[in-house]
């Protein structure tokens, strides 16, 4: 019996013994100078793990009396979640080496949120998506202030924290009337209780206490103050690493709890997510305008993209998981490049943050001025760029659930955001001049680059299957 | 006679407190972790409360795992504090002012 439940989280198993083997083995030899060596041996093992998800499982197995569940949903996530650690550990390798700040704790950390991660998309009980969830953020608390000398980084640090734990105890609240009021706490005893039009005050209460918790992991307005802050004092390779991953798995998080424990009581959430989701939108694309900081302008495009994506779970629908599934995957993809370009910034071997250093840039460096206009164009949702088709099925979810309106405020957003991401083009191919910027050549960061870059343009034949696998998998969760 | 109503009053209340004491506090960092703590323990009252009125241990159980992650989110909590207080030589709220926000 207990084999067929641990194989069933045998990645999970092995990822989390690699970082406790990984902590052992740097204290007692090498330490930071293990550190490259230890990046690049996570993200193969992440790589390796993804690869073994992807292709190996099937159907729906849960383990531990329905406590963890492995169905087609998690698994598409775990992918995502496991490639996207891996590219953004490989892409802040050098950046960090460079300065002096590549500890060994860096990527031993990156693993175990990413156990979290792969505990929360795949959580079937109240616990082990606190579980999940607390795994991840604690080591996440830690990767942020990880350049302790630095104030700016031991600030977000401390931000992150102070409001990390009190969104974990808002959604804890929220857990325990949960567990009172439908007397479980696993999503498929849940599920019978919250049946359409008779959910209970106290079961409603919780339900909200839990949507407000998840929102804040997903950054989600009015739940998105640390976001910014976050951002900006936190090491560039940590908010890559921020943008992308746990992203993804607060977002597939808050998708398994609302179908798998709610689903049957979709017009009990919708609304709320609707409006979140619209918050998320309007405040992420005004609150940009005003940015001049490239990393806090990054910060508030990823809560309109979040406000996309909810979009998609506010329909409600197996269309609607689909749609964010497919968004969260093109958002991924998106940030990875644009990240590895803001890593590339640096002016007398000092990073550099501020958009106005771009003026000209593509008098100087051609290539990656024209891999950075597509992003850009992809992040604002220009057609015929990947980032348009991901809005385009967010809207159409949302428009075949009997949410126009929302559909209508996504694309008002999208086109008010479009003006800070055209700024940015704007000032690399026609602004003032400026001074220039370090010619930096790191192969990996121009993969990376030119990578994503390329995935925007040949992602629009056939998007890479994504599709098609995002459908299956959100037919495994929605019911 | 004391019914789950009195239990759950109390741990609204101390959750509430924690919020509040989150929020208002103007003074001291380590204010914070002691409210965040308040709202965790506001939590298992709730929980232990539930789980004696339902019958179900599984509350109980959620209890032990909640309290071991304060015990770990404390800990880390504290580590960053001692950090920042390194870098800025004080811990007082309106000092963590570095980044607008």
């Amino acid at each position: 019996m207990i084999q067929a439940d641990l194989s069933v989280i045998l990645p999970e198993i092995i990822l989390a013994l690699y970082a406790m083997a990984a902590l052992l083995g740097a204290v007692y030899t090498g330490k930071d100078k293990l550190a490259s060596t230890l990046i690049w041996s996570t993200s193969a093992l992440m790589v390796a793990l993804a690869v073994w998800i992807g292709t190996s499982g099937s159907g729906a197995n849960s383990a531990f009396a329905g406590m963890f569940v492995d169905d087609g949903f998690a698994r598409f996530a775990k992918v995502v979640i496991l490639i996207s650690a891996a590219a953004v550990l490989v892409m802040g390798q050098e950046y960090m080496s460079r300065r002096g700040m590549l500890r060994f704790e860096y990527p031993i950390l990156v693993a175990l949120s990413a156990v979290g991660m792969m505990m929360m998309v795949s959580a079937g009980d109240l616990m082990s998506l606190y579980m999940g969830l607390e795994l991840q953020s604690l080591a996440l608390y830690v990767v942020a202030s990880m350049r302790r000398d630095s104030v700016k980084s031991t600030e977000a640090g401390l931000k992150y924290f102070v409001l990390g734990a009190l969104s974990s105890g808002l959604l804890l609240y929220g857990a325990s009337l949960v567990y009172g009021f439908a007397g479980t706490t696993k999503f498929a005893g849940i599920i019978e209780v919250a049946q359409h039009g008779e959910v209970s005050v106290g079961l409603l209460f919780g339900l909200v206490l839990l949507i407000s918790g998840l929102g804040f992991k997903v950054s989600a307005v009015p739940f998105h103050m640390w976001t910014p802050d976050v951002y900006e004092g936190a090491p560039t390779p940590v908010t890559a690493f921020f943008a992308s991953a746990p992203k993804v798995a607060a977002m597939g998080l808050f998708a398994r709890v609302m179908h798998d424990a709610f689903g049957h009581a979709v017009s009990d959430w919708s609304q709320v997510v609707a409006v979140l989701s619209v918050l998320s939108m309007f405040v992420g694309a005004v609150a940009a305008i005003g940015q001049r900081d490239i990393k806090r302008l990054m910060a508030y495009s990823s809560i309109a993209h979040m406000g996309y994506a909810l979009m998609g779970l506010a329909a409600g629908t197996v269309l609607g998981v689909e749609a964010m599934l497919v968004y969260m995957a093109i958002y991924v993809s998106m940030n990875i490049g644009t990240f590895a370009f803001i890593l590339m910034l640096q002016k007398d071997g000092q990073p550099v943050t501020s958009i106005d250093a771009l003026n000209q840039y593509s008098r100087r460096e051609p290539g990656k001025a024209l891999a950075v206009l597509i992003l850009m164009f992809s992040l604002a949702g220009v057609p015929p760029m990947l980032g348009f088709f991901g809005k385009l099925y967010v809207l159409r979810a949302a428009y075949e659930a009997d949410l126009a309106w929302l559909a209508i405020a996504g694309v008002v957003a999208s086109v008010i955001g479009a003006f800070y991401y055209l700024r940015i083009v704007y000032y690399m191919y026609f602004g003032a001049e400026g001074e220039d910027l370090d010619r930096t050549s790191s192969p990996v960061l121009w993969a990376f680059l030119m990578g994503s870059a390329a995935v925007m343009v040949l992602g629009i034949i056939n998007m890479f299957g994504v599709d098609g696998v995002a459908a299956a998998a959100a037919a495994a969760l929605v019911n | 006679m004391i019914g789950i109503e009195h239990y759950l009053t109390v741990a609204a209340t101390l959750f509430v407190i924690g919020i509040f004491g989150l929020f208002l506090n103007r003074k001291n960092v380590i204010i914070l972790l002691m409210s965040i703590e308040l709202m965790l323990l506001a939590v298992n009252i709730n929980l232990v409360a539930f789980s004696s009125f339902l019958g179900d241990l599984v509350g109980q159980v959620f209890t032990l795992f909640v309290l071991t992650v304060a015990a770990a989110e404390a800990a880390i909590g504290l580590a960053i504090l001692v950090c920042f207080f390194r870098n800025r030589g004080t811990i007082a709220v309106e000092d963590i002012n570095m980044m607008k926000g």
